[in-house]
């Protein structure tokens, strides 16, 4: 039986695997309707998937592959933008972990005080994250009109506007939430706000928020830090996600987050991620990386890793272009973790503590630095392979051996760097990532016809 | 949004500026923390002064055991522009192995058990000495192992691939490490092979009775204290020796400024590097049996934050730099004892990398590294 579930558990894997190149084939197409087709299809897949009937004690998909599902949706999100710092802008960043533990905590709290009747923590978050957006844009602007000012003004400018904007969000949450708070209703007879449908709102609005806010923190944390060397940024970022980490576990006692409950780990966030929320979500993601990618802003994002000296002789901001990656990277990290806080609907600091962080690094020199169909393929045949099949494999060893697949992830990552450094897939990419524009510029270039796009 | 520094220096010339606009601004910041910190530390000294000083003890023999590990890093960077991640974990296998030692073997009792009419204060010295050889005897094997294994081939490939190895190699000696039939990954409560005493300064010099707490108001220090200052300066005496006076000192010194001109001058550059990471592997293991004593429980994942932060130390002091690196641990020693006693326990880890950020934006060098003549 074992065997078989293990024969069925392979099965599983190549089909994802099929229906990630189906997605990304079809969302490659030129038409809107084939890419509109593609999604509810690829939707509608899973979903009939997770819908079927169980036969006798047969599930064709089980709510440890809905797990393993979800973990690897928030992971492929958290690699992606990963890979946006690292393979495609060469920033070895390790804040990653951090950025994702920030979105979760952040997006959980919103919801779970909804949940409870308090508006407060969508009124703060939201005005905060909305007008800190602001606030960096305008003291970007004054800055601009004194050109050439050091990294460490800057940011004693941004650090400053953010603290002030932090303050006004936390007085205006006060001023407004008891204003709501009649609108939530008893618990009998729910009000506008305690509505079903207020609920998926709010979730929508808590990922959203979760991510900018995130990309706020990464704004004002990369701003000084990635002015620094390769590795020393590579220590910074750790340092950072060691912080994160020791933040939450005291989210109760320093930051004054009763809710959060430290390092006993918070409980009672509502379970709002469906397939639905996480598939939206993961396309999105996908989409915002994937045009990132082949804007111009992307393009000169490449020419930064490949050569920052030159890339400055081509007129590109270099500081600015390594801070907008990193931002968006950890945006999307942002918006990863909201899913995943939804989905365990309990969150501790142990699973975001800094050697966990690891993971996504591991899954995009897997993938291959700078493939971004890599990394998706990575992330699902991590969790699934590693976190499913090796761990029931393991298990029939005996109780002891799940606890090797630690040993074996270094251990595979030291040959890949012996033998592939440039990861798995190097640059390949499929279907909707793939760049037509851009090759077919430079075969132009060369004198080589270009195929027609879409071919 | 920062501008480039190119720009800075076009602009300085167009309109004959001294400097680039608004610096003053960051400076102010920088100055306004440190005259908040310091006053806020001075407040509190001047209140109970007493505690005060027995911070600044246990500030010292913190910084004495990040010198120990920060001498690995700060001689490997400068050599090979490595960021040893592995080097955390040689210093905790250190630990390990003095642990199995003593309390598995009893090794620190072979004196007394070959010669049973020795002094017993003798028979400890030599017993504890030979426990302390033996773990950095199999530091330094396991170290060079690891720079022959997996550094050694990635020597020419792109430094964030040595980099991602360095850390594989961490992790895999954690996680090996932490195979139960390995060390386990439980804290294990460790035995020193020689007896403490404590001391508490009130009116002279006074010991404490084991079993009891030392006297209201008073610093207590003990002879593991003593012992771990002595190693450190110890071993900064005796490296300053080895780089300056002793001729694979001097190849060593030619290897960190020019690999491929030392190889031309006849210099074996694989086996300098050999002997860099041999080095700071064996004062990594002497700091893991001094650490593993002085805090008196072990676990595998015991080597990450104090070789994190002895990097920090190295990289304040100047990363390359021998003193540098001894100047460095010992300020970091200072900022996490005052932090775990004046903001709260949890807090040192941040100040460790916040010192780390603010030392790499106003001197990318260090306190006393050399400016860097290329950047790789």
């Amino acid at each position: 039986m074992e065997l078989g579930y293990l024969a069925s558990t392979i099965v599983k894997m190549v089909a994802l695997i099929a229906w990630i190149y189906g997605l990304l084939w079809g969302l490659g197409r030129k038409r809107l309707w084939q890419k509109a087709a593609t999604l509810v299809l690829a939707f509608g897949v899973i979903q009939a998937v997770i819908l079927a009937p169980k036969i006798g004690d047969f599930a064709l998909f089980s709510a440890f592959d809905q797990g393993l599902l979800f973990q690897a949706i928030t992971m492929t999100m958290v690699a992606l933008g990963l890979n946006l710092i690292y393979g495609f802008n060469g920033q070895f960043s390790l804040a990653q972990w951090g950025f994702y533990g920030i979105g979760a905590y952040c997006s959980a709290d919103i919801t779970y005080r909804w949940t409870n009747g308090d508006a407060s923590g969508l009124i703060v978050v939201g005005l905060g994250v909305i007008l800190g957006a602001l606030a960096l844009m305008g003291v970007g602007k004054l800055l601009k009109i004194k050109r050439g000012v050091p990294v460490l003004s800057a940011f004693t400018f941004y650090l400053f506007a953010l603290v002030a904007v932090g303050f006004i969000a936390v007085w205006l949450g006060q001023l407004l939430s008891p204003i709501c708070a009649p609108l939530f209703g008893a618990p009998d007879a729910p009000g506008v706000l305690g509505s079903p449908i207020a609920l998926q709102a709010v979730f929508f609005l808590s990922v959203i928020f979760a991510g900018a806010f995130a990309a706020e923190v990464s704004f004002l944390f990369g701003l000084p830090v990635l002015s620094l060397g390769s590795d020393y940024f590579g220590i910074a970022t750790l340092g950072f996600a060691i912080v994160v980490k020791t933040l939450l576990v005291n989210s109760d006692t320093i930051l004054g987050f009763k809710e959060m409950k430290g390092g006993r780990g918070m409980l009672g966030i509502p379970k709002l991620t469906t397939w639905a929320w996480a598939f939206i979500f993961l396309v999105i993601v996908i989409v915002i990386i994937r045009n990132f990618i082949r804007s111009s802003t992307g393009r000169a994002t490449l020419a930064v890793r490949e050569d920052e000296i030159a890339a400055r002789a081509m007129g590109i901001d270099v500081a600015q272009n390594k801070l907008l990656a990193f931002v968006v990277g950890s945006f999307v990290a942002g918006i990863g973790g909201a899913i995943y806080a939804h989905y365990m609907g309990f969150l501790a600091p142990a699973s975001f503590d800094f050697i966990a962080g690891f993971n996504p690094l591991i899954i995009v020199v897997f993938g291959g630095l700078g493939s971004m169909t890599g990394t998706i393929a990575a992330a699902f045949g991590w969790i699934f392979f590693l976190e499913g099949f090796l761990r029931i494999l393991l298990g029939q060893l005996g109780t002891d051996a799940p606890s090797w697949r630690f040993v074996l992830y270094p251990i595979t990552l030291l040959l890949l760097m012996l033998v592939r450094p440039q990861g798995l897939l190097g640059t390949v990419e499929w279907g909707f990532f793939k760049a037509e524009g851009l090759g077919a510029t430079i075969k132009a270039a060369v004198g080589i016809k270009p195929k027609k796009a879409g071919e | 949004m920062p501008a480039s520094t190119d720009t800075t220096k076009a602009k300085i010339a167009v309109k004959g500026r001294r400097g680039p606009p608004l610096a003053w601004v960051g400076w102010a910041f920088l100055i306004l923390l440190a005259a908040v910190t310091l006053f806020y530390i001075g407040s509190k000294a001047w209140s109970n002064p007493i505690l005060f000083l027995q911070n600044l003890l246990d500030g010292l023999k913190l910084g004495f055991v990040y010198a120990l590990i920060a001498l690995g890093y700060t001689m490997v960077y400068g050599i090979v522009k490595l960021i040893n991640f592995a080097h955390g974990d040689v210093f905790m296998v250190g630990a390990f192995t003095s642990f199995y030692a003593v309390s598995r073997f009893g090794l620190h009792q072979w004196p007394l058990a070959v010669f049973p009419g020795m002094n017993p204060g003798l028979s400890i010295v030599i017993g504890s000495l030979t426990v302390v050889l033996l773990s950095m005897g199999v530091c330094v094997i396991l170290a060079v192992t690891i720079e022959r294994v997996a550094y050694k081939p990635l020597r020419d490939a792109p430094r964030i691939a040595a980099l991602i190895t360095a850390i594989g190699v961490s992790f895999f000696l954690e996680f090996f490490g932490a195979l139960p039939f390995v060390f386990s990954g439980r804290f294990i409560p460790y035995k020193a092979p020689f007896p403490t005493t404590a001391w508490y300064i009130k009116d002279g010099i006074h010991p404490i009775v084991s079993g009891t707490a030392s006297p209201d108001n008073t610093i207590s220090f003990s002879n593991i204290f003593l012992i771990i200052a002595a190693a450190s300066i110890l071993v900064q005496i005796l490296l300053q020796f080895i780089v300056k006076r002793t001729k694979i000192g001097v190849a060593m010194r030619a290897a960190s400024y020019d690999k491929s001109t030392a190889r031309l001058m006849g210099i074996n550059v694989d086996q300098i590097i050999s002997f860099t990471f041999a080095i700071g592997a064996a004062f990594a293991g002497l700091g893991g049996v001094l650490y593993a004593i002085a805090y008196s429980s072990i676990w595998t994942q015991l080597g990450i934050l104090p070789g994190l932060k002895a990097f920090v130390a190295a990289v304040l002091g100047g990363i390359g730099s021998i003193p540098g690196a001894f100047v460095g641990a010992l300020i970091m020693g200072q900022a996490e004892s005052m932090t775990m006693s004046y903001i709260s326990t949890p807090m040192r880890d941040a100040v460790a990398f916040t010192i780390l950020i603010i030392v790499l934006l106003v001197k990318p060098t260090g306190l006393f590294g050399e400016p860097a003549q290329e950047k790789a």
